[in-house]
């Protein structure tokens, strides 16, 4: 290039244009993420007559209440643990087990769809598979004589609940962590190969220390994941389950807990929770990214 | 390495069973509306029933005005990030995965307490203000996905120089956008916008809690007093959850791919 123009200083109108485009997404953030959610909690310590109060809290530690978020965070963590470890075999079975490559495609189409499909459809799915009258279970009733009803199984229980969150959760893993898995390099299965390692060798000592930081992540936002759903449980059992969102819409819906203050308080203990899961994602996703030069 | 292959068949049929299973289940249970043979009886009694009708429209028009606002939202803001203030990308970056941190009914919750009939902005006070309520909490819902749709979209285009080629030709900011940036993003935009609409058709907790007609708290009501038809609407959303996905999978074949300048 010839002649530089000279850097002309930018006119001090365009100062403005530039927070003019930015500003409709910052007042969008501060109007319907910032404030609805630091005005919820902040309710959490005012009592009703509107001093400050760590009274909503202690009001938590009831029977009804820490079971619920007992049973909320055993339904999540298992649906979160079965779904990594479900989701990491599907995707090293479809990416490393050498299948058809049109299958990997379909795998990975039907993942976007069935991650996305939660909700009320989804329970009602399950009901017409597993329900009384679901086809799956009349099939074990008539064909293999097995009445998983009576035998103590329940669509509206902790396990009943957890094998339909599968449904979403198993694909997002598959989606989350396929690009980690096409993150090994082959050099490094050639390399364990030629040094004498097998298979076994290679995944305990190369590949899963590799993937383990992803998995760990993935596992956190799956847990989240779970958590905060309230869809599908109340598709599945109306409001007869007693896991914190459902109590919380039960709440929100009619007072059930006869006390704004708790709501909140219910409210700032979910979102505890569902931010360190988060946080422990965010984490250890930085620390994985090292590997996927 | 035979073993190996061996067993991701074992897996991926044990897989697909769970995932293949359902679907057949609840579709052979829709047909079975008439007791002696299978018919097609429960769509036919979900496509007449006029509250289908007006919730599902009522969906689609609420989701399309959360896709076009979502674009109104993000669009400008990752083109001037991007363009001239890029220290403001770690604050987009955290913003935008809030609604995953926050649950749906935390934030309903908040907003049913914030903008009740009594505060400055009454948003629950009106049909019409739930309504634009319901649209900017789904922008809320589908913003992760905006937003990343947007910023690959973006980081594949050469902003800088297509800015400059404008300018000197003596477009303004507002035509820079529409007619420039916009059109060469078209692709990822869409995407997004699939996704959102994906996300809000069949969305539950939001609309039932503010009380809106939408398709969701109608899927819940057919499911609590129907037996054959919450199976037809599973198949049905289930349908158009895949379309709008297909469609994600089909403009990704289009998708420009090209690098940015790295200047």
């Amino acid at each position: 290039m010839m002649i530089q123009a000279p850097a002309s200083p930018a006119p001090p109108r365009r100062l403005s244009f530039e927070w003019l485009g930015v500003a409709p997404f910052i007042i969008f953030a501060l109007m319907f993420l910032a404030f609805p959610t630091l005005y919820l909690l902040a309710g959490a310590f005012i009592g009703r007559d509107g001093q400050f109060t760590f009274d909503n809290i202690a009001a938590l530690f009831t029977d009804q209440i820490i079971a619920a978020y007992w049973i909320s965070i055993r339904i999540s963590g298992a649906s979160a643990i079965l779904g990594a470890a479900i989701g990491l075999a599907m995707a090293l079975a479809i990416i490393r087990g050498r299948l058809p490559a049109p299958l990997r495609a379909a795998v990975m189409t039907f993942s976007g769809v069935a991650s996305n499909f939660a909700g009320v459809p989804l329970a009602f799915a399950f009901i017409a598979t597993l329900g009384r009258l679901g086809l799956v279970t009349i099939i074990l009733k008539t064909v293999f004589g097995l009445d998983i009803y009576r035998s103590g199984f329940n669509l509206l229980s902790f396990w009943g609940l957890t094998l339909t969150y599968l449904y979403f959760q198993i694909p997002l893993m598959v989606l989350i962590i396929a690009p980690a898995i096409d993150g090994l390099k082959k050099e490094w299965s050639e390399a364990a190969q030629i040094l004498g390692a097998t298979p076994w060798q290679f995944w305990r000592y190369i590949g899963l220390p590799i993937l383990w930081p992803s998995v760990l992540g993935t596992l956190s936002l799956l847990f989240a994941n779970a958590f905060g759903a309230i869809a599908t449980a109340y598709g599945l059992t109306g409001s007869s389950l007693n896991i914190v969102p459902i109590l919380l819409y039960a709440q929100i819906r009619g007072d059930a807990l006869q006390n704004p203050g708790l709501g909140a308080a219910l409210a700032l203990g979910m979102v505890l929770i569902t931010a360190c899961a988060n946080i422990i994602y965010l984490v250890i996703s930085a620390r994985s990214e090292r590997w996927m030069k | 390495m035979k073993q190996n292959r061996f067993w991701a068949w074992v897996v991926f049929l044990a897989g697909a069973a769970y995932f293949v299973v359902p679907l057949a289940a609840t579709f052979e249970f829709s047909l079975r509306m008439r007791r002696d043979y299978y018919s097609f009886d429960s769509y036919a009694s979900v496509f007449s029933d006029p509250a289908f009708q007006a919730t599902f429209s009522y969906s689609v028009v609420i989701g399309l005005f959360a896709i076009v606002m979502g674009i109104v939202v993000v669009v400008p803001a990752v083109y001037f990030v991007r363009l001239r203030m890029p220290w403001l990308r770690p604050f987009m970056e955290f913003v935008t995965l809030l609604p995953l941190i926050i649950p749906a009914i935390i934030l309903v919750y908040g907003y049913i307490r914030l903008y009740n009939s009594s505060s400055i902005i009454p948003f629950t006070g009106s049909a019409l203000g739930t309504d634009i309520l319901l649209v900017f909490a789904y922008v809320t819902l589908a913003l992760p996905y905006t937003y990343r749709a947007v910023d690959t979209g973006m980081r594949t285009i050469d902003v800088q120089t297509l800015t400059e080629a404008a300018q000197i030709a003596g477009a303004n900011t507002v035509q820079i956008i529409t007619s420039i940036i916009l059109p060469n993003i078209l692709v990822a935009v869409l995407s997004g916008a699939f996704l959102t609409f994906a996300i809000v058709i069949g969305e539950f907790t939001i609309a039932s809690l503010l009380n809106r007609p939408a398709f969701g708290p109608y899927l819940q009501n057919i499911g609590a007093n129907r037996a054959y038809e919450p199976a037809a609407l599973a198949i049905i959303s289930f349908i158009i959850t895949w379309g709008a996905m297909g469609m994600i999978n089909v403009l990704g074949r289009f998708a420009p791919r090209t690098s940015a300048r790295t200047d």
